[in-house]
C-alpha cells in the first residue's frame, strides 16, 4: 500500500506581527514550519505504516527550493519519499492551479492507494486544495477527519468527520482523499536516526520542475489562475480606546459599567 | 495579471521588499526583481516612492454575459435552514440590487422533502428558489451534492454562487469550483459588486489608498475580501475570466434581512439525476454531541479567557461571568491548545469569527489570529495584567489589572449599572 501525503511549508503565522508605524508585516525571524494540519495528515499515514510494514509513505509539496527542508523533516519523522515541485512557472498559482500541479505530480508519482492532506494551511486558510486535488483525480473525499480506522484488507476505511455541532461516521474505500484536522492525532517528533538518514545522501527526496510532471502549462501559475488579487491592504486599527484608571478594582468596575450603559450596550 | 518593476525608475531603495508580505522581491544589484513567490497582491505598488512598480492586466475579454443572477447555497441540515443561509440571502439580496434591477437572488435548496423551507427563503430575501430533491440527497455527501449542484449551475448559469463557510460548505464548494473550472474565494468577510461601494468600504475600514479606483466604473464583478496571512493582511480577490464567481462566506459576518412573512417567490423544481453509484461514501451515523452547545456566532455578549487565566480552573470564573451577563464563554487558541477548554469555544482565525455587542477579553494578550476573529465586535473590553498587551490596541475599554480581582467586581456591580449611570449624570 502506498499513501501520499500533501504538505506545505508555511510561515508560522502566530509569530507574525504588524509594524505599528509602517503597517507592514514584520517577517524577520518568522520561522518556516510544516503546516500543522499536514503534520496530522503525515502522522496518520505513519501510524498505518507502523502497523503494516509493507506500507510506504510519500510526501508531496509545491513551493520554493527551501521547501526541501520541510521534506527532510517529514522523512525524519518516518516518511519514505519526498517530492518537491519547484518551478517559477507554477508560482502565484491559486487553489485551482495548485491542485492542477499537485494532481499532475501525484499522477506522475505512480500508483497509490490513499491521499492524506491537512484540512488547510495556516497562511491561506482556504481548505480548498485537498478537495480540488480529489476532484482532478476523481477520488471520493472526506474532509475534517477526526478519527480514522482502516480494516485489515487495507481497503475499507471508517472515519469520523467533524461537524460544528457533532460528527458524522462515514465509510469510504481506497483510493480516496482524506483531510486531517488536529483532533485526529498528535504528530510524532523526528527521531535521531530519522534525522541522520533524512540528511544523508540516500534520502529519497526528488525536486521536480513543471516539465518533469508533464502538466499542461496553460493550467498552472499566476496567469492561468481563475482568481486574482484585486487589492490588498492591512486592516485599519480602531480609534484609540479608553484606559480605565481608577482607584481599586471596584471603582474600575463601576467606571466600566457606567460607560457601557452610556453607550447603550448593556 | 503580473507585477512588473520598471527598471529605469527603480532606485534600489528596497521599500518594496519591506512591504512585500510574501518575500517575493529580491535585489539584483540595485534593481528590485520579482521572484516566483509573487501572488500579484500589489502591496509593493503603493510602497514604491518612485512609481517604479506596476500591475499589468491582460485585456482579453471573455463573453461572460450568458451568466446572470446570484445563487445562495441555502444549506439545510435535518430539514432546518442554517443561520448562515439566512445571512447570505440577505447579502445576496443586497448585491443583486446593486448589480441591476433585473438581477435576482435565488436560494438553492438541496435535500429530501425540504420544500417547506422555500417559504423561509423568500421571507429572508430570495426572489426564487431552486429545489433539488431526491432520497439520495437526504444527508450531505460530497459526491451527491456536487453532482446535482454542478448540473444545475450548468443549466441555469448563475453569475455568482455563494456558500456558507461551514464544514459542509467548505467541503462542497471547492469540489464544485474544480469541476466547473472556475475560481473560488474562501472565508470571505466582505463582498462588493459596485466599485463605488467598495471604495466606501475601504475608505471607512481600511488603510487602502483608493485614489486609483474610479467610483463611476461600471464593473460589477464580485470583489471578495478576506483575511490572508493569518489575518495580517486583507486581500480582495476577483474572478475576472470565468463564471460563476464563487465564494464561501464566514457565518456571522453578513446581516440577514428582517423576516417578511408576506414574501413569496418563484419555485423551480429541478430535475435531479443522481444514482447510488455516484455516491462513493456511506454515512453510517450523524451524531449531535451532547456537549454544551456554544453558539459564539449568535452571542450578544462573549466572555473570553486567555493564557492569563493561568490554569484551566480559570474558566470557572469566566463561566460565572458569562452566566451573570447572559453571555457565552469564548477562548483564545492558547487555552484550547493547552487542553483547558474545548475547541468549540475558540475565537479567532482558526476558530469562530464573532461580532457580539460586547466582547470581554480576559487575560488575552491579543495574538493577531485572535484579533482577526473578534475585532469587529461592537465594543471590546480588555482586562490584562500587561499594559503593553496588543489587545489594548483594539480595545474600547481597557483595564490593567488582575482579572481574578476585576471580574468579581464587575459581576457584583453588573446589576447596578443603571443606577451607576444615572448617578454619573447628576
Amino acid at each position: 500500500m502506498r499513501i501520499i501525503v500533501c504538505a506545505k511549508q508555511v510561515p508560522d503565522t502566530s509569530e507574525v506581527r504588524i509594524d505599528p508605524v509602517k503597517k507592514t508585516i514584520i517577517r524577520d525571524g518568522v520561522p518556516s514550519i510544516l503546516n500543522p494540519d499536514d503534520a496530522n495528515a503525515l502522522e496518520e499515514a505513519l501510524k498505518i505504516k507502523d502497523n503494516n510494514p509493507d506500507v510506504t509513505v510519500s510526501v508531496v509539496t509545491m513551493g520554493p527550493p527551501q521547501a526541501k527542508d520541510m521534506l527532510i523533516e517529514c522523512l525524519a519523522m518516518g516518511a519514505d519519499e519526498g517530492v518537491l515541485i519547484s518551478d517559477r512557472a507554477v508560482g502565484g498559482s491559486d487553489t485551482w492551479a495548485t491542485s492542477n500541479v499537485l494532481s499532475a505530480t501525484i499522477a506522475k508519482m505512480g500508483p497509490f492507494d490513499m491521499i492524506f492532506a491537512g484540512r488547510q494551511a495556516i497562511d491561506g486558510d482556504t481548505a480548498q486544495v485537498g478537495p480540488q486535488i480529489a476532484e482532478k483525480l476523481d477520488l471520493p473525499q472526506v474532509t475534517y477527519v477526526t478519527e480514522f480506522e482502516i480494516a485489515k484488507n487495507l481497503k475499507d476505511i471508517k472515519v469520523k468527520r467533524q461537524l460544528e455541532d457533532g460528527y458524522e461516521e462515514i465509510e469510504i474505500q481506497t483510493p480516496c482523499m482524506l483531510t486531517a484536522i488536529k483532533e485526529l492525532n498528535s504528530p510524532r517528533y523526528m527521531s535521531i536516526g530519522g534525522i541522520v538518514d533524512a540528511c544523508g545522501a540516500d534520502a529519497d527526496i526528488k525536486v521536480w520542475n513543471a516539465k518533469d510532471i508533464e502538466v499542461d502549462l496553460t493550467t498552472v501559475g499566476l496567469e492561468a489562475s481563475p482568481t486574482n488579487v484585486y487589492r490588498s491592504f492591512t486592516p485599519a486599527p480602531k480609534g484609540k480606546g479608553m484606559m480605565i484608571e481608577a482607584d481599586g478594582e471596584k471603582e474600575q468596575a463601576k467606571v466600566l459599567l457606567t460607560n457601557l450603559k452610556a453607550k447603550h450596550v448593556i | 495579471m503580473a507585477i512588473k518593476v520598471l527598471k529605469d525608475l527603480c532606485r534600489g531603495c528596497k521599500m518594496c521588499i519591506k512591504a512585500c508580505p510574501f518575500q517575493a522581491i529580491d535585489m539584483d544589484g540595485k534593481i528590485a526583481v520579482i521572484n516566483e513567490k509573487c501572488t500579484a497582491c500589489g502591496a509593493c505598488i503603493s510602497a514604491c516612492p518612485f512609481k517604479a512598480i506596476e500591475k499589468t492586466v491582460d485585456e482579453d475579454v471573455v463573453d461572460l454575459s450568458a451568466y446572470k443572477h446570484i445563487w445562495v447555497y441555502a444549506e439545510q441540515r435535518h430539514g432546518e435552514l442554517m443561520g448562515v443561509a439566512r445571512e447570505l440571502l440577505g447579502e445576496g439580496h443586497r448585491l443583486s440590487r446593486e448589480i441591476s434591477d433585473d438581477t435576482q437572488v435565488c436560494a438553492v435548496l438541496v435535500g429530501n422533502k425540504i420544500d417547506h423551507l422555500a417559504k423561509e427563503c423568500y421571507e429572508y430575501g430570495a426572489d426564487k428558489v431552486y429545489l433539488l430533491e431526491d432520497e439520495k440527497l437526504e444527508n450531505f455527501t460530497t459526491d451527491g451534492y456536487t453532482k446535482v449542484i454542478v448540473d444545475a449551475i450548468n443549466e441555469y448559469k448563475p453569475e455568482i454562487v455563494i456558500y456558507g463557510a461551514t464544514h459542509i460548505g467548505r467541503d462542497l464548494a471547492p469540489r464544485v469550483a474544480a469541476r466547473l473550472n472556475t475560481g473560488l474565494t474562501a472565508d470571505c468577510t466582505k463582498l462588493d459588486v459596485k466599485v463605488s461601494s467598495y471604495i466606501d468600504y475601504c475608505n471607512k475600514n481600511t488603510t487602502l489608498d483608493t485614489s486609483s479606483l474610479d467610483a463611476n466604473d461600471p464593473d460589477t464583478g464580485l470583489k471578495q475580501t478576506r483575511p490572508a496571512f493569518g489575518g495580517n493582511l486583507m486581500a480582495t480577490i476577483i474572478c475576472p475570466k470565468t463564471r460563476p464567481q464563487m465564494s464561501t462566506v464566514r457565518p456571522g459576518v453578513m446581516s440577514k434581512r428582517e423576516r417578511n412573512p408576506q414574501a413569496t417567490g418563484e419555485l423551480v423544481k429541478v430535475d435531479v439525476k443522481v444514482a447510488d453509484s455516484d455516491i462513493r461514501t456511506k454515512i453510517i451515523n450523524i451524531v449531535k454531541e451532547a456537549k454544551e452547545r456554544v453558539s459564539l456566532t449568535d452571542a450578544e455578549i462573549i466572555c473570553s479567557g486567555g493564557r492569563g487565566l493561568g490554569a484551566p480552573e480559570g474558566f470557572e470564573l469566566i463561566k460565572k461571568f458569562a452566566d451573570k451577563v447572559d453571555g457565552v464563554v469564548g477562548s483564545s487558541r492558547a487555552c484550547v491548545d493547552n487542553g483547558w477548554i474545548d475547541h468549540s469555544h475558540q475565537v479567532g482565525q482558526t476558530g469562530t469569527t464573532v461580532k457580539p455587542r460586547i466582547y470581554f477579553a480576559c487575560g488575552i494578550s491579543g495574538a493577531i489570529q485572535h484579533l482577526a476573529g473578534m475585532q469587529s465586535s461592537d465594543i471590546i473590553v480588555a482586562i490584562n495584567k500587561d499594559p503593553d498587551a496588543p489587545i489594548f490596541s483594539v480595545a474600547d475599554y481597557g483595564i490593567v489589572g488582575d482579572l481574578y480581582k476585576v471580574i468579581p467586581q464587575i459581576i457584583e456591580e453588573w446589576d447596578n449599572a443603571e443606577a451607576l449611570f444615572e448617578a454619573s449624570q447628576k
